[in-house]
């Protein structure tokens, strides 16, 4: 077809009818290979059960009137002062000092969630920018950035943030903020370093000699190129903000009771668990299982965006059809 | 200063016929050592002192071996490096290193192809989007309007309209290659440097993408700079040709005059070392192998840079460097740099018993 035809417009009638045909993105063969990895898609499960019994939790104090620092004189603690176990007023038995174990584990679920969360994407938005400025950009503003994230991977975190929380006190934005503070430049050097490689990229090149600006570059030809290491990290880094925020819950700096978090029901636990199992039992259990599937699903993100893991599905669908030809073969002889 | 004075006075005079003027430029990259305070230990000399001019409508064939500075040029004249010295005018006005907003409007009017059509396409990115950067980075369509024009381009250059939501993955080479033309032609830029565009591809792709060029130059009315190593595929395209050597032009002509009369003994190294169909003819050929490697060049040779392997060379090419003008009665548009150009039916392989018969490189 020639230009002037093109200009002249005579050939939208002929592209219209035709249909559009939707590309396979990256993104959608990794999220296939997802699909069929049964640990992650068991892990994810249990994750979206998690946030909702979470966000349900005040729905569960109503439902079995025991608010989360509700301190139950009759039935809460027996006659010498010590706590129920699982019984069928409280579901998972009372703590020391007769509150609900169940209502407060799922708030502490709330909190875990909240802080795991909000400190992960803190610290991923926090970790890519600087990232990609470091990377992008070289030079000075490079070995600044560098220096600077190098200084803070050599801090001993928990005893810096020992003493933080100890000069501003301890709350919930605190907890986010310090977890989210050291969590950036892994993600940071991360970044940093695929940027590095990627910059030299032909499109990169391209898009320069068109004119694009340095954010547009940053942004939309190295930004997406660099999301799925992003991604894998970012969730392996909820179950680490998860144990360290009851890490510091659990030292008396993270949440401030009575506010339930695992980490502090943990700490309370300390007096109690000779006599009452239950009261360790049940947070830890908690922490344990979501940092678990946690992880569980970020390995498997991982192995879903490599593009190497494809040709192990590939090799075992192929050995699939093979088992299932010689089944057939098998019946259709006998 | 008279220098320049003279040379404006030159380009107004060939304004109308002269899109690109290269006035010995120059491009060094610096090597630095140290570790907070940086020096520079050496330079790389990539371009060395180039002049050339690139005409409207006419197809410019750049050739020589990897390293001699010639995608270094076509990225200076691109703008995507700034040159160390020399001057680069662009229809009749000078785009040397500009900053980047007064560059901004030249980037319409030059683009470029790339070499690799794996890497020059971001695999995370829908080709409709690839393709529409352009308007998208110089605000020229949006929403529909771009998506039509989008896919205007894709039939323009052979793609299906419908794989506008497609991602490069999807893709063949040689179709890649196409979206990298989409790409270029979109602003309907008035040159296009081709960076080696099918060294990377399938030799009956090849075709398909030159010819495609060619078509698109007839219609479009495009000048081409086209650089490449294959001197088949130069000799097809091009109009006039140029041959590099580490960093420096050692011979221009008309494409039929460089081919038939070639003066500078690299040329003639370089055309002896191409494939012939030919069985017979390829018996018969003399084969011109030079002897050594390429020089480095951070440190080039005084004098001619091409006298270390050169079979004609004398003292004087050590000393004195060759200035690029016409030899042997050559017409004005043939300039080759050297001292002793090499008459026709010389052979040149006999002066140093470095004539092969054909049957390949032995060292």
């Amino acid at each position: 077809m020639s230009l002037t035809e093109m200009e002249s417009g005579a050939v939208d009638a002929g592209l219209e009818p035709k249909q559009e045909i939707a590309g396979r993105s990256p993104w959608l063969l990794a999220l296939r290979r997802l699909r069929k990895d049964k640990a992650a898609m068991i892990s994810f499960a249990v994750i979206i059960v998690l946030v909702v019994v979470a966000l349900l939790a005040p729905l569960f104090a109503h439902w079995t009137g025991y608010a989360f620092d509700y301190q139950d004189r009759k039935f809460g603690l027996d006659r010498n002062g010590l706590p129920y176990g699982p019984n069928s007023r409280h579901l998972l038995g009372t703590d020391s000092l007769g509150r609900d174990m169940l209502v407060r584990t799922l708030y502490g679920a709330r909190v875990s969630l909240l802080v795991g969360v909000v400190a992960t994407a803190i610290a991923t938005a926090a970790g890519v920018i600087i990232g990609l400025f470091s990377g992008y950009y070289g030079g000075v503003i490079d070995t600044v950035l560098a220096r600077f994230v190098d200084v803070v991977l050599s801090f001993p975190y928990l005893i810096f943030a020992i003493a933080l929380v100890s000069v501003v006190g301890p709350s919930l934005t605190v907890t986010i903020l310090v977890i989210a503070f050291f969590n950036w430049a892994a993600m940071a050097r991360i970044v940093r370093g695929q940027t590095l490689s990627l910059k030299e990229k032909e499109y990169v090149e391209a898009a320069r000699s068109l004119g694009g600006s340095d954010f547009r570059i940053m942004f939309q030809e190295i930004l997406p190129n660099v999301l799925a290491p992003v991604i894998v990290l970012a969730s392996l880094m909820i179950p680490i903000a998860i144990v360290f925020e009851a890490t510091l819950s659990f030292v008396g700096l993270g949440i401030v009771p009575p506010t339930p978090s695992w980490g502090n029901m943990l700490s309370d636990a300390l007096r109690t668990y000779q006599v009452a199992w239950w009261t360790l039992i049940v947070p830890a259990g908690f922490l344990f299982v979501t940092t678990l599937v946690f992880n569980l699903l970020g390995d498997g993100i991982r192995d879903a965006l490599d593009p190497r893991t494809e040709r192990i599905f590939a090799m075992k669908r192929k050995k699939d059809r093979k088992a299932a030809e010689e089944q057939e073969e098998a019946t259709a002889r006998a | 200063m008279t220098d320049t004075a003279m040379t404006d006075a030159g380009a107004a005079r060939q304004d109308d016929d002269v899109l690109v003027r290269l006035d010995n430029v120059v491009k060094h990259f610096p090597i630095k050592q140290g570790i907070v305070f940086k020096h520079e230990v050496a330079r790389v000399h990539a371009v060395d002192g180039v002049s050339l001019e690139v005409r409207r409508g006419e197809t410019l064939g750049l050739v020589g071996e990897t390293g001699c500075g010639k995608s270094t040029l076509a990225r200076c004249i691109t703008g995507l490096h700034p040159v160390t010295s020399g001057r680069i005018t662009f229809d009749g006005q000078d785009i040397t290193n500009l900053p980047r907003a007064r560059m901004r409007p030249f980037r319409r009017d030059i683009q470029m192809i790339f070499q690799d059509p794996y890497g020059s396409l971001n695999p995370r990115r829908r080709v409709g989007s690839i393709i529409g950067d352009p308007f998208a980075i110089h605000g020229v369509a949006d929403g529909p309007e771009r998506k039509r024009k989008v896919q205007e381009l894709m039939e323009l250059v052979g793609l299906k309209p419908e794989h506008f939501n497609r991602f490069p993955a999807e893709f063949s080479g040689g179709q890649r290659q196409r979206i990298g033309v989409a790409r270029a032609l979109a602003l309907r830029p008035k040159l296009i440097v081709c960076d080696e565009p099918v060294s990377a591809l399938d030799v009956s792709i090849q075709a398909q993408i030159i010819n495609l060029l060619e078509d698109l130059q007839d219609e479009l009315g495009l000048t081409y700079v086209f650089i490449a190593h294959d001197l088949s595929v130069v000799r097809h395209v091009s109009d006039r040709v140029a041959v590099m050597y580490l960093g420096k032009v050692a011979e221009v002509a008309e494409a039929p005059d460089l081919y038939g009369s070639p003066r500078h003994p690299y040329t003639n190294a370089l055309l002896s070392a191409g494939s012939v169909a030919d069985p017979e003819l390829s018996e018969r050929r003399e084969r011109i192998i030079l002897v050594g490697d390429v020089p480095s060049p951070i440190d080039p040779p005084k004098g001619c840079r091409f006298h270390p392997r050169c079979p004609k060379a004398e003292d004087r090419c050590a000393v004195e460097e060759p200035v690029l003008e016409p030899r042997l009665n050559d017409p004005a548009g043939h300039d080759a740099a050297c001292h002793f150009p090499v008459a026709a039916g010389e052979r040149l392989g006999q002066k140093l018993g470095a004539v092969e018969p054909s049957s390949g490189p032995t060292s």
